[in-house]
């Protein structure tokens, strides 16, 4: 029998010798997808995007593995503080945020302008993992020790509700309570919710969802559910969107061949559409494969997370890869007219310094918890242990 | 405490488990929904974005011409110089226009019309800021091109008819179409129809033959992008348009010119005819307008001032103007009587001036009478009693049949609208249309080509023609090269040179009623003809009481229409001509702008021997 090491390395060559490989490689796949796509949106040309999408994911590999090396204690140190900051920062968004299409999301701090929401995602993931690590095993499956949790989530989700951005609202209870999930809450618990929530479905169904949403929302309801309302207005580009998707066939129009991408039939092709030009150039073979990657990617991440073995690591990774996974769930879903309009763009391959840089730490931490899986740091060390 | 621990690891191992699946699920949705859209549904999305790639621009067809006999071009193309503009290219709308104004004049109408278009139409769209601009202001335009951003010079085609007023009848014109037009047409012409600038043909020629003028039009393709601008244009894949075919016609435009100044003001219309063939020469209608005006939409002022002239300008009466042929009509009425042998060269008929029938008495126009006049110098004098004797031996019924023969009744299809057919009355008529029976008077009366007998300007020239060459003519305004010389009416030729010698000593002996004509004014070639009055009013006993003696103390409206009927050359007869001048006060009116027709005709006619002698064009009014 192999001699099975279940030691965690400490110095940086037995870090980097244990970094996942797998998981690095089809990131940089998909990364690579995404500078070919933008090459070819840009008009064949390596500016405006692909070069700059080149160099971010260069700058994000590089702190991706950075980000791998810090030690699992590091990250739970900064867990309520990032947390903390988080709210302090969508807090001062309702304050002096600055609008931008009608909706107060950004705040800005000097030179930069942070979307506090999106830092909450992570923020969010860290703290729940945080405390369920904390949390005695026993405790929970009980209602006392689902109270916290709740809360952690409740206030972001009020704020930013409030801002308002009800797909971020969404997102954000979806992450939190899959990792609630994950952490072993009992599935009576669960049943009785989800009874509640089937009870309020069919409840808003009856009293009518246009007396709940406002007026913009149920436009886009409508749209949705119906090609044909405001074609050349609110449903234009998720109809260009379909075409442009469908006239690739399958194999596509060939790499810089598309011609719904090229024409500026749909806004921000470099973006949350650029999946769209991906299927118009390479068809269903080539959309089919940018989803095959993300699956694997997926289920590496989940393979790391089970086979970590303190709770932090699990919920810190299951929480980043539920995150991830929605984020590439809903941009294919909305630019096949699966999903109604949501602004979520398509990880490592859309046009984007911040989501790049963001997915890219996201999979440093998962990477780390690769590293550092056997590692087992003490539970209920204090607030900033 | 360990199996605790393993309790828990399996627990987070299932319930991964159970995440992974949800998002097996959701990978399996998207995966299907991408199948169903790229592989299944494919050929409809690959259409629509074709749709979406490329639009064609419609490349409107240059219309055929008409050309005259010769070639010549009665209705042609001409370019029209136009300036656009490009708003997107000219930065403040305003000062480009105001740039502009330094070298065309702009009405704010014009200014107010382009600012409102470029409000509502994509930038990069042009606009047409003046149409048919002269070749000074265009070569201005083209010259400060530099110092006019945004605003390009453009040539087009715009419909031309070089003889102006000349044609304006018979050829028509063209304007915009309307709805109902559009309605009236194929549906694949809309399009093409609603093509600004494109025109149909309203009237005439440019009407009736609007399919083989119009051609088709071509298709520009271009890859648009979203916004509808063209990024390129796509040549080897367009489609040309295909041009209209040209019309040639019979007329010829040197005479129809010539005839329509001839007419001048009067109210009157002139017919030339090839006797053997039926081809029109000249179709003439007077006063007329200028085609062109219509073209690019005439005002309402000078559309009332037409409709208003009561001199009828919009009229086309040479084949929509009906009238009481006269004595023209005795040139029939003598072929009937010879032909049925009711009357030989020797007998001669004695006029008083009157002849009584029953209670009613019947005058001849010349009140002393003509005395004892034979059939060549009852022609020739006009007398009408022996014509009143001619059409009682007849009868009704032989006079009806004769008549029909040379057309008198009869609607002949000349290829354009409105052709009237006029009336050769007879007792069915007359009891269906009045229920009165028919009595010798009415035979009478239309033995002199008055009563009801009424024929266009184009029906005489056709029963003239029909004398003059015996054959059944039919008038065509269409040019067939295979054109041959119509079969015979089927009558004696005997009879028929009987009439035609009375014809030919109406101008060319003493007594006859042109006989100051002088003839043709061609030497060695003579002309026969034959005038006739068409009584519009009576003048009554009480207004002849009171100095009323002369057409010319009457209102222009009531005075007689005055008609002349020739052909020439008298010995071979070639061409015809008729001409009727409304309110002419007599056949007088009518005879010398006839004669001068016909000589022009002749004198253009390489085959006569006309060509060797002078230059005629000068003498118009002369006479000889």
């Amino acid at each position: 029998m192999a001699v099975f090491r279940e030691t965690v390395p400490r110095d940086l060559q037995g870090k980097l010798m244990e970094l996942n490989w797998t998981l690095v490689l089809l990131l940089v796949l998909l990364g690579l997808a995404g500078v070919g796509m933008l090459y070819s949106v840009g008009g064949g040309s390596w500016s405006p995007w692909a070069l700059n999408h080149m160099i971010r994911l260069a700058v994000g590999l590089v702190a991706m593995v950075v980000i791998a090396m810090f030690p699992p204690r590091f990250w739970m140190g900064v867990s309520y503080p990032v947390y903390v900051v988080a709210l302090l920062l969508l807090v001062l968004v309702e304050v002096m945020g600055v609008s931008i299409n009608g909706a107060q999301r950004w705040v800005d701090l000097g030179p930069i302008r942070v979307q506090p929401s999106e830092i909450m995602k992570l923020a969010i993931v860290f703290a729940l993992a945080r405390y369920y690590h904390d949390l005695p095993t026993e405790k929970v499956t009980s209602i006392s020790g689902l109270l916290p949790p709740m809360m952690l989530i409740g206030a972001p989700a009020v704020l930013i509700l409030g801002q308002p951005d009800l797909g971020t609202t969404l997102l954000l209870a979806a992450t939190g309570v899959a990792v609630i999930f994950m952490a072993g809450l009992s599935w009576w618990f669960i049943l009785v919710v989800g009874g509640i929530g089937l009870f309020g479905i069919v409840g808003v169904g009856l009293y009518g969802l246009e007396n709940i949403l406002a007026e913009y929302q149920m436009d886009r309801v409508r749209a949705f559910t119906n090609p044909d309302f405001d074609p050349l207005g609110i449903n234009y580009h998720p109809n260009q969107a379909v075409i442009t998707l469908g006239s690739g066939g399958m194999t596509g129009k060939g790499f810089l061949e598309g011609t719904q991408s090229k024409l500026g039939y749909l806004p921000e092709m470099q973006t949350d559409y650029i999946f769209t030009a991906l299927g118009e150039e390479f068809g269903f073979v080539g959309g089919i494969s940018i989803l095959a990657i993300n699956a694997l990617i997926m289920a590496q991440a989940v393979a790391i997370a089970v086979s970590c073995k303190s709770p932090f690591l699990r919920l810190l990774t299951i929480g980043i890869t539920t995150t991830y996974a929605s984020y590439v769930f809903i941009n294919v879903g909305m630019v096949s007219r699966l999903l109604p309009v949501v602004g979520v763009p398509l990880p490592l391959i859309s046009y984007g310094g911040t989501v790049v840089l963001a997915v890219l730490a996201g999979f440093g931490l998962i990477l780390g918890a690769h590293i550092h899986r056997n590692a087992e740091p003490p539970r209920g060390a204090g607030l900033f242990g | 405490m360990r199996a605790d621990r393993q309790e828990q690891d399996l627990k987070f191992t299932r319930r991964a488990l159970i995440m992974s699946g949800l998002g097996g699920v959701a990978f399996t949705g998207l995966a299907g929904r991408l199948y169903a859209l790229q592989v299944l549904e494919n050929e409809r999305y690959r259409l629509l974005s074709e749709d979406n790639q490329f639009n064609y621009y419609l490349l409107p067809p240059s219309r055929g011409r008409i050309l005259d006999r010769f070639g010549v071009p009665i209705a042609e193309n001409r370019d029209s110089y136009r300036a656009l503009l490009v708003p997107e290219q000219a930065g403040d709308l305003e000062e480009a226009l105001d740039r502009l104004a330094q070298y065309m004049p702009l009405s704010d109408y014009t200014r107010n019309r382009i600012l409102r278009t470029a409000r509502q139409q994509e930038r990069f769209r042009a606009i047409t800021i003046e149409d048919d601009l002269d070749w000074q202001t265009f070569s201005a335009i083209n010259l400060n091109a530099p110092d006019l951003a945004g605003i390009t010079p453009d040539v087009g085609e715009v419909r031309a008819y070089p003889y102006g007023a000349a044609f304006a009848h018979v050829v028509g014109y063209v304007q915009s179409p309307n709805d109902e037009d559009i309605l009236n047409n194929p549906r694949e012409a809309e399009r093409l129809l609603r093509h600004p600038g494109f025109r149909i043909g309203k009237t005439g020629v440019e009407s009736a033959r609007e399919m083989d003028l119009r051609g088709s039009a071509g298709a520009l393709k271009t890859e648009v992008n979203a916004r509808g601008r063209v990024i390129r244009e796509l040549p080897d894949q367009s489609e040309p348009p295909e041009a209209g075919q040209d019309v040639v016609m019979t007329l010829d435009a040197d005479i129809q010119r010539f005839a329509h100044e001839r007419l001048g003001q009067e109210a009157a219309s002139a017919v030339v005819m090839d006797v053997n063939t039926g081809e029109l020469i000249a179709l003439v209608s007077t006063p007329s307008f200028d085609p062109n005006l219509f073209v690019g939409g005439i005002s309402v002022r000078d559309y009332a001032a037409l409709r208003e002239n009561d001199h009828n300008p919009l009229f086309h009466k040479s084949i929509q103007g009906t009238y009481p042929p006269g004595s023209t009509f005795k040139a029939v009425v003598a072929a009937a009587a010879l032909e049925h042998g009711l009357v030989d060269t020797s007998e001669t008929i004695r006029c008083t001036g009157s002849t009584r029938l029953g209670p009613r008495e019947f005058h001849c126009w010349r009140r002393q009478g003509h005395g004892s006049v034979n059939l060549h110098e009852a022609v020739k004098t006009s007398c009408d009693i022996f014509f009143y004797e001619m059409a009682d031996r007849l009868g009704i019924d032989r006079l009806y049949d004769m008549a029909v023969r040379f057309g008198v009744g009869q609607e002949f299809d000349i290829g354009i609208s409105g052709v009237r057919s006029g009336l050769m009355p007879n007792p069915a008529w007359l009891r269906g249309r009045y229920n009165e029976p028919w009595t010798t008077g009415h035979t009478y009366n239309v033995g002199i080509g008055q009563g009801a007998v009424s024929m266009s300007p184009l029906q005489l020239a056709v029963m003239t023609a029909r004398v003059a060459s015996g054959r059944a003519v039919e008038p065509t305004l269409y040019r067939n090269a295979l054109a041959r010389p119509a079969p015979y009416i089927g009558l004696s030729e005997d009879a028929l040179n009987l009439v035609r010698n009375g014809l030919r000593s109406v101008v060319h002996e003493p007594g006859g009623t042109s006989f100051s004509l002088g003839g043709l004014g061609i030497e060695g070639v003579e002309m026969a003809g034959k005038t006739g009055t068409a009584q519009v009013y009576s003048i009554t006993a009480e207004e002849r009481a009171a100095g009323v003696r002369d057409q010319e103390d009457l209102p222009w409206r009531l005075r007689d229409h005055g008609l002349f009927m020739c052909y020439a050359p008298a010995d071979r007869p070639k061409y015809a001509c008729v001409v009727v001048v409304e309110h002419g006060g007599g056949s007088s009116a009518a005879t010398r702008p006839a004669r001068d027709i016909l000589r022009r005709v002749v004198a253009r006619d390489p085959s006569s021997r006309a060509g060797v002698f002078a230059d005629i064009s000068n003498s118009r009014r002369g006479g000889a």
